[in-house]
């Protein structure tokens, strides 16, 4: 699904992704801890096409592609979906139809027919109920004062509207309260069917309870420093990230 | 020939008009166009203004035919002009109780009593010529007279249309509102080139007044484009407890320039301003405002904001005058900006004066470019760049639209807008 290696990135002239390697297969949860700063974030808006994050070196495949050759709006057609940790308010641009963009050009670059404004309704309305948010956001500028926990929820709403093949979650369940988390978790859960893939990015290991990770890595000082299995979050869970570093030091 | 020259010399107010007509000319001929050196017209450039404008003769205006997105109307009265000349088949005046409304050449005794008691009282002191252009050069005027306490529910609608096409033409308009004591109405007056390019003047000029505890929704839209110059004004005068809801649209062309002004004459009054200019090309639009508090007790909202593409240029010049005894004044003014491109311009300028010390005032005067992070955000859930450059532009003014009371219009305005901002339709189709 996606092959990372030696993957270096710099923002605002600052080296934060320093030879970052990391492979996904289909139907994986990855999960990926690590110190604040670390450049776990970073690491999805390179994945995503942010302007401002440059690649120096290395590479990026997805299902066979140079996906950093591809424009952000086709790596979101071809099936990549970052939620952002900090999701952007859009004042004036309406909730419901923003989502009813996305969901028209993803549906039409894969050359399924748009959906009715029926079919769509029902749908939004269905994903919200889902991601436990009141219908009534859909009539709301997107993200327009949401609280930190909507927007999450919000986030969560885009990413079964538009049925991506790889998630990237960043700290989708950072702010969020104990119910939310499983509603992140169940959103999750009822997407995986074998071949959708999923990256959490997290520094709580209670996610984890909920989210059964296949892999997990640690990335620190811009590169994954430790890969494991679920049993790798616990032990970080219980000694942080310090002893690593010291490690890779 | 000069500036006007043709319809100064062929301007015929009814008789009863006349002596104001004369005051007007007086004033004109004895005052000096603007430069760039008057302080008021600073940033807007008269360099358009043709010699060679030309007064339309009724029999010279072929009858027209509305255009597509107008026909179904407002759900109102509704008086039409084209070139300044009144097509009473297009027009349909259905009156409700307690309104009354008449062109000025057409006025019973009654009405022209009131219009030449009213008239000119709000704008008439000003030294701005092009106010006293208007009154020298005036052939036609509409009044509207409210009734005291009359709820009017459907809309009055006054439409100009611009055709211009057979010679550079100069249109002069009028209105007067009178709105009495605890009435209700609504007035459109809208501005809308036929054809486009053509080049004509047109000075529209209009006067509210709102006595006591009334309300008016007033909206002017000036969409005339292509070469065609607008200078105009609109004059609010509110009495105790009256409340003016004034909406304001511009759509570019060679040059426009509208002086909004309202005067808080009486406690407790309250006025809501709000505004739209979307220049582009190589369009100008200058809105300038005055918002007199003179009197405690009153409140102003006032927001603007443009949209400014291509090479165009807008100025907004918004200003708050409190005067001493205008105690607990609430006012605020909120003007904001995006530019599209690097070459467009904006001046914008909010003006406080205060002279009262118990009041809150607020005021902010941004200029933008389009948000980079919504801009990308949109295109990671797959929105191409035009469109999510569409949306983003929309989405800025969508609000004051989102806000207008009289919803025929917003219906007719959302999609007119929308696709404004999109090279093809499609790009627009989202926000339809
Ligand atoms: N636009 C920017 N300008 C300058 N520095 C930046 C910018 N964006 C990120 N950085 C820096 O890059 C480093 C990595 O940031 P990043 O957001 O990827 O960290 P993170 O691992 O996601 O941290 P957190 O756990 O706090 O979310 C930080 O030191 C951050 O300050
Ligand atoms: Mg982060």
């Amino acid at each position: 699904m996606l092959k990372i290696q030696n993957l270096h990135a710099r923002v605002e002239g600052k080296d934060i992704l320093r030879g970052l390697d990391l492979q996904i297969g289909p139907g994986e949860v990855h999960a990926i801890m690590g110190p604040n700063g670390s450049g776990k974030s970073t690491l999805g808006h390179v994945l995503a096409g942010r302007p401002g994050y440059e690649v120096t070196d290395g590479s990026v495949t997805y299902r066979g592609e140079d996906l950093l050759a591809m424009d952000t709006e086709e790596r979101a057609r071809s099936g990549v979906f970052l939620a952002f940790q900090y999701p952007v308010e859009i004042p004036g641009v309406s909730n419901m139809e923003f989502l009813k963009a996305s969901v028209d050009a993803v549906r039409e670059s894969r050359g399924d027919a748009a959906l009715d404004a029926v079919t769509f309704m029902k749908r939004a309305r269905e994903a919200c109920k889902a991601a436990d948010l009141p219908v009534d956001f859909l009539k709301r500028g997107v993200n327009e004062g949401f609280s930190g926990g909507e927007k999450k929820r919000n986030e969560l709403i885009q990413m079964m509207l538009l049925e991506p093949s790889l998630c990237l979650l960043d700290e989708t369940d950072s702010g969020l309260d104990i119910d939310a988390l499983q509603v992140v978790a169940k959103g999750v859960n009822s997407l995986r069917d074998g071949k959708r893939s999923f990256v959490l990015v997290t520094h709580y290991q209670r996610l984890l309870n909920y989210i059964e990770p296949d892999h997990v890595h640690v990335l620190a000082g811009g590169r994954i420093v430790r890969s494991g299995d679920k049993s790798l979050a616990l032990d970080l869970e219980e000694r942080g990230y310090a002893w690593l570093e010291d490690e890779v030091a | 020939m000069g500036f006007m020259e043709q319809p100064l010399a062929e301007a015929r107010a009814p008789h009863w008009l006349q002596s104001l007509q004369a005051r007007g000319q007086s004033r004109w001929s004895a005052g000096k166009l603007p430069t760039r050196r008057t302080e008021n017209w600073k940033y807007t450039p008269l360099t358009g203004l043709r010699d060679d404008y030309r007064v339309a003769a009724a029999s010279d205006v072929a009858p027209a035919k509305l255009p597509d997105a107008l026909a179904q109307g407002l759900g109102g009265t509704r008086l039409v002009f084209v070139d300044g000349v009144y097509q009473p088949s297009l027009s349909s005046v259905e009156l409700p109780e307690g309104l009354q409304l008449c062109r000025f050449a057409d006025a019973s005794d009654a009405q022209a009593a009131l219009i030449a008691e009213h008239l000119d009282t709000l704008v008439g002191g000003q030294a701005e010529p092009f106010a006293s252009l208007n009154t020298a050069t005036l052939r036609d005027g509409v009044f509207l007279h409210v009734a005291a306490n009359a709820d009017v529910q459907t809309p009055v609608h006054l439409l100009w249309l611009v055709r211009a096409a057979d010679a550079p033409t100069a249109i002069s308009q009028r209105v007067l509102v009178l709105a009495e004591s605890g009435s209700r109405a609504t007035v459109v007056e809208q501005f809308l080139s036929l054809n486009g390019a053509e080049a004509s003047f047109t000075s529209g000029v209009t006067e509210l007044k709102l006595e006591a505890n009334a309300k008016l929704h007033h909206y002017r839209l000036h969409e005339e484009s292509g070469e065609a110059i607008h200078i105009g004004a609109v004059h609010a005068r509110l009495e105790r407890d009256a409340n003016l809801d004034s909406f304001h649209l511009a759509l570019g062309s060679r040059l426009k320039r509208v002086d909004v002004v309202v005067h808080h004459a009486g406690p407790g009054a309250h006025a809501d301003l709000n505004g739209v200019y979307l220049p582009r090309g190589d369009e100008h639009i200058d809105y300038h405002t005055t918002i007199e508090h003179a009197v405690p007790h009153c409140t102003t909202d006032e927001v603007f904001r443009g949209i400014v593409g291509d090479k165009a240029t807008a100025v907004f010049n918004g200003r708050i005058h409190i005067h001493p005894d205008a105690q607990k004044t609430r006012a605020e003014l909120s003007n904001r900006n995006l530019l599209t491109s690097t070459e467009a311009e904006v001046n914008t300028k909010p003006e406080l004066e205060i002279y009262a010390d118990d009041v809150q005032c607020a005021h902010g005067a941004t200029v933008a470019r389009i948000d980079d992070l919504a801009l990308h955000y949109l295109r990671t859930r797959g929105v191409s760049r035009d469109e999510a450059e569409v949306m983003l532009s929309f989405g800025f003014i969508n609000e004051l639209i989102d806000g207008m009371a009289l919803e025929p219009l917003r219906e007719y305005l959302r999609p007119l807008l929308a696709k404004r901002f999109a090279r093809d339709d499609t790009l627009a189709r989202h926000l339809l």
